[in-house]
């Protein structure tokens, strides 16, 4: 039953258009999709793997920035950019991964920060081949409709969903957290820590490069500050996998939904809409006080809070 | 080299050196929080955005001079830093976790939360404080007559400079000869001896958080005389502050004070020569170079020299 | 007999500090041989230079005939030196089962295959019964023998125990040298580090001595215990405790 899971779910999502429903609730479906594409690839390096990045707006706005000048200066339709970044993503990943898997731990953590700040202020700065701030804009959109936006949002989740499904439960899967737990153990057990840690990136990174080339046709227009933020990209990715729950297949899953409904009420609320990184740091904090594996990882311990106030 | 060249070389060379100094203050502190917590503090620029806030209104409401808040501001500072260790960080180190990075992701949730209500109750406004000595300067030439080239000190630059030398030094001082001092520097190097030997582990935690804090917000209010503020900025010195760590050597002071020296005089340099924007990138190209060539930092060389092995 | 394992002239720097200091001894095949030495002699950083976590600062190291000093850890492992720590490290948050399928990975093709393997060597180190508890919450005695099933499931030429037998209660104690015995049985050569000497004495074919770092004596059990050097450094220590 576990197995299909994911396709029951997805069937039902699949569904959904047909209900007619207004263009901001598609819109919402569509964030919420989007950004559980990118925290399942943040997680499978970071939750599974053991490599917390901060840093994956790089990967992010590589993607998305393919996307976009490919349309830009190439003048083909943005997207291509979804099969053409792919080459570009793993390249990137393995320069990132050369530079930084050398340092474990929170050193990684911060090194990754570091970087997808190099490639914001590059792209703000290489204005011939990126605009700079001006960012770029699609003229033309190629629907107006969102539906099939839903559509290939939705297929992409689902690869994803399927790819970390597969490669947990492979050998991958076994190296992977066994360098989460103890990379010398690891290493001594015959694991090419080094090569399974730039595996792991890479996959990641292909992953969240794949959300930004979607993300670039989808709202039709980018520039550094958006997809290379470190705010609003790379720490709402750890706060997606954080408050759903790290290291588990649903987790980046039902941490999307909250984030991205979360950040949508915030914003409507009318005096606290300029506070909404303020609530989202509040939350963070609690989340790792309270709540450290998530709603997902933590879930019995929810059940039991829960339980035992309804009946006392 | 003609003079004009050899002059803007020069002169970049001591802007470089001065930007340096401050910015070596903002490394030690987060360098001792490293040390002695094991944790990286990433709202580390936010508490100096806080600082610096804290002395531009004391100027503006009661005129105190930002050189004289630093007296007023870091031990306020202190105290918030013992507040954040002992609300929020404390609590977490006990938390069991499939991630041990949880607690850098914490800080980085009080920095947010730091930044934003910032921009909430000061808008997201540059400003800058006006001392009336903001723009003057010591000339080469009015001390000597006959110089070829023309050089000149920025009269802030070079308080701000000398004072954070100043600060250093007092906390070397209160480091090698006190006994807080030394039972900070034992936790540091050993907390399972440091226990043993009946440091309060929990109160060194405490005191080093408060410690590293008051160190940023002096140095906040060392660059409120030359620097803009506004509430973003914490984020960009959090980045500096890290660069400066690696650079070092983790949890090394004197590394500390090397790299960011090194990084001052290597941002000035790539301001001038290859353009503004770039500074960033600069900064971030000599981080990486060091993470390739230099894993343990200027502190590996430092140590690879003393025991010559 | 051919030497299965030979240190040559290895010495280790730490900042200018000897840790091992021009080591030489070879183990062959077959063989139990026991790494002996007061605390701090440079046992354990010999292991970590043998496996590979540390460089040798000077002298070589052969395996099997070929040159393994220089290699990586997991190198090393896949040409046939699998070791245990004297600091356990279980990989905390999987169960005992996972611990030893993701060793066992290294010589299998398949999850299925991987498994079976780790049946088998969880039976065999008699931890059978505890193979879906999460390895964080085993018991000390458990948690060592664990290390030897994930050691073994890499198929090891030889084995390098690290106090393997250190902290365990005499059944633990008696279980765990059967175990190892079996080991030996199965054709696996031993290199171990132990400070229980009556563990030693009774299962090793053979002894290497080490002091602050240096090769003070080599020999059977016999010409250890006789050894005055020895006796010395080492037995006077543990008879005056």
């Amino acid at each position: 039953m576990k197995r299909y899971a994911p396709y029951i779910v997805f069937a039902l999502m699949a569904v959904l258009p047909f209900l007619g429903l207004s263009t901001y609730v598609m819109h919402i479906l569509i964030l919420m999709l989007m950004w559980s594409v990118i925290g399942m690839a943040w997680n499978l390096l970071g939750g599974y793997c053991g490599q917390v990045s901060f840093g994956h707006a790089a990967f992010f706005g590589v993607g998305a920035y393919t996307a976009g000048i490919l349309y830009f200066k190439g003048g083909v339709s943005a997207w291509w950019g979804i099969p053409l970044s792919i080459p570009i993503l793993v390249v990137e990943a393995l320069i990132i991964g050369f530079i930084c898997l050398r340092l474990r731990g929170p050193f990684f953590a911060l090194a990754t920060l570091a970087m997808g700040e190099v490639f914001r202020v590059t792209a703000e700065n290489l204005r011939n081949f990126t605009q700079g701030t001006l960012g770029i804009m699609l003229k033309e959109r190629t629907w107006v409709e969102k539906t099939w936006y839903y559509y290939i949002i939705l297929g992409l989740s689902l690869f994803t969903f399927l790819v970390v499904r597969k490669v947990i439960q492979s050998r991958l899967g076994y190296y992977f957290v066994a360098i989460r737990e103890d990379q010398d153990a690891a290493e001594s057990l015959g694991i090419n820590t080094t090569l399974y840690k730039t595996i792991a990136l890479c996959l990641s990174a292909v992953l969240t490069g794949l959300a930004g080339a979607f993300y670039t046709n989808y709202m039709g227009y980018i520039d550094p500050e958006v997809v290379f933020a470190l705010h609003d990209i790379s720490i709402v990715t750890i706060m997606v996998v954080m408050v759903g729950g790290v290291a588990t297949f649903w987790g980046p899953v039902v941490g999307a939904v909250i984030m991205v409904i979360l950040a949508e009420f915030i914003r409507s609320l009318p005096r606290l809409g300029s506070a909404h990184q303020t609530l989202f740091g509040i939350l963070l904090i609690l989340i790792i006080i309270f709540l450290p594996n998530g709603i997902v990882g933590d879930f019995s311990k929810l059940k039991r809070i829960f339980g035992f106030g309804r009946r006392s | 080299m003609d003079s004009v060249a050899l002059e803007v070389l020069l002169q970049t060379l001591i802007s470089g050196l001065l930007l340096g100094g401050l910015y070596a203050l903002i490394g030690i502190g987060m360098t001792l929080i490293m040390g002695v917590m094991k944790i990286i503090n990433l709202a580390h620029g936010e508490l100096m955005m806080v600082a610096m806030y804290m002395a531009y209104w004391l100027f503006v409401l009661f005129h105190i001079d930002p050189y004289v808040s630093v007296l007023i501001v870091a031990p306020l500072m202190f105290l918030f830093g013992m507040a954040i260790q002992k609300f929020l960080i404390n609590p977490v180190l006990k938390v069991e976790s499939i991630l041990p990075e949880n607690q850098v992701i914490l800080t980085v949730g009080i920095g947010m939360v730091l930044a934003n209500l910032a921009t909430i109750f000061f808008t997201s406004d540059y400003r800058s404080t006006p001392v009336d000595y903001a723009s003057d300067a010591w000339y080469l030439s009015d001390y000597w007559r006959g110089s070829p080239i023309e050089l000149s000190l920025s009269v802030p630059w070079t308080v701000s400079f000398v004072m954070a030398v100043i600060i250093t030094i007092a906390l070397w001082f209160f480091l090698s000869k006190t006994d807080t001092g030394k039972s900070i520097r034992a936790t540091a190097q050993d907390i399972d001896a440091a226990l043993l030997m009946g440091v309060n582990v929990e109160r060194m935690r405490l005191i080093t958080f408060g410690l590293g804090a008051a160190l940023v917000g002096a140095a906040g209010c060392l660059f409120i005389p030359i620097y803009y503020l506004y509430p973003a900025l914490g984020g960009r010195f959090t980045l500096i502050a890290f660069v400066i760590t690696i650079l070092g050597g983790l949890g090394s002071t004197v590394g500390a004070i090397i790299g960011g020296l090194l990084l001052g005089i290597f941002e000035s340099l790539t301001a001038t020569y290859i353009g503004m924007g770039w500074a960033p990138v600069g900064r971030f190209a000599i981080f990486i170079l060091a993470l390739i060539f230099l894993p343990g930092g200027v502190a590996s060389l430092l140590r690879r020299r003393r025991l010559g092995g | 007999m051919t030497a299965l394992l030979e240190v040559r002239g290895v010495s280790r720097f730490f900042g200018g500090l000897a840790a091992v200091m021009d080591v030489s001894f070879t183990v062959n095949k077959g063989e139990i041989v026991a790494l002996i030495g007061p605390n701090g002699a440079g046992k354990t950083t010999l292991f970590n230079v043998i496996n590979g976590f540390y460089k040798p600062s000077q002298g070589e190291i052969f395996f099997k005939g070929k040159r393994i000093s220089g290699m990586k850890p997991h190198q090393i492992c896949r040409l046939g030196i699998a070791r245990t720590f004297q600091v356990v490290k279980p990989l905390q948050r999987m169960t005992v089962l996972d611990n030893v399928i993701a060793s066992a990975f290294l010589r299998t093709k398949s999850r299925s295959e991987a498994e079976k393997k780790a049946l088998e060597i969880l039976k065999f180190t008699e931890l059978y019964d505890d193979r879906d508890m999460i390895s964080k919450g085993l018991p000390l005695g458990k948690r060592k023998r664990l290390e030897i099933a994930r050691a073994l499931a890499t198929e090891p030429e030889l084995l390098l125990l690290d106090e393997s037998f250190a902290g365990l209660n005499p059944t633990e104690l008696n279980k765990s040298i059967e175990i190892v015995k079996k080991i030996r049985e199965s054709g696996i050569t031993i290199l171990i580090i132990e400070h229980h000497m009556k563990v030693i004495m009774s299962i090793s074919d053979r002894i290497v001595v080490l002091n602050y770092g240096e090769k003070i004596a080599e020999g059977t059990p016999e010409e250890i215990a006789n050894n005055p050097l020895v006796i010395e450094a080492y037995l006077g220590e543990a008879q005056d405790a």
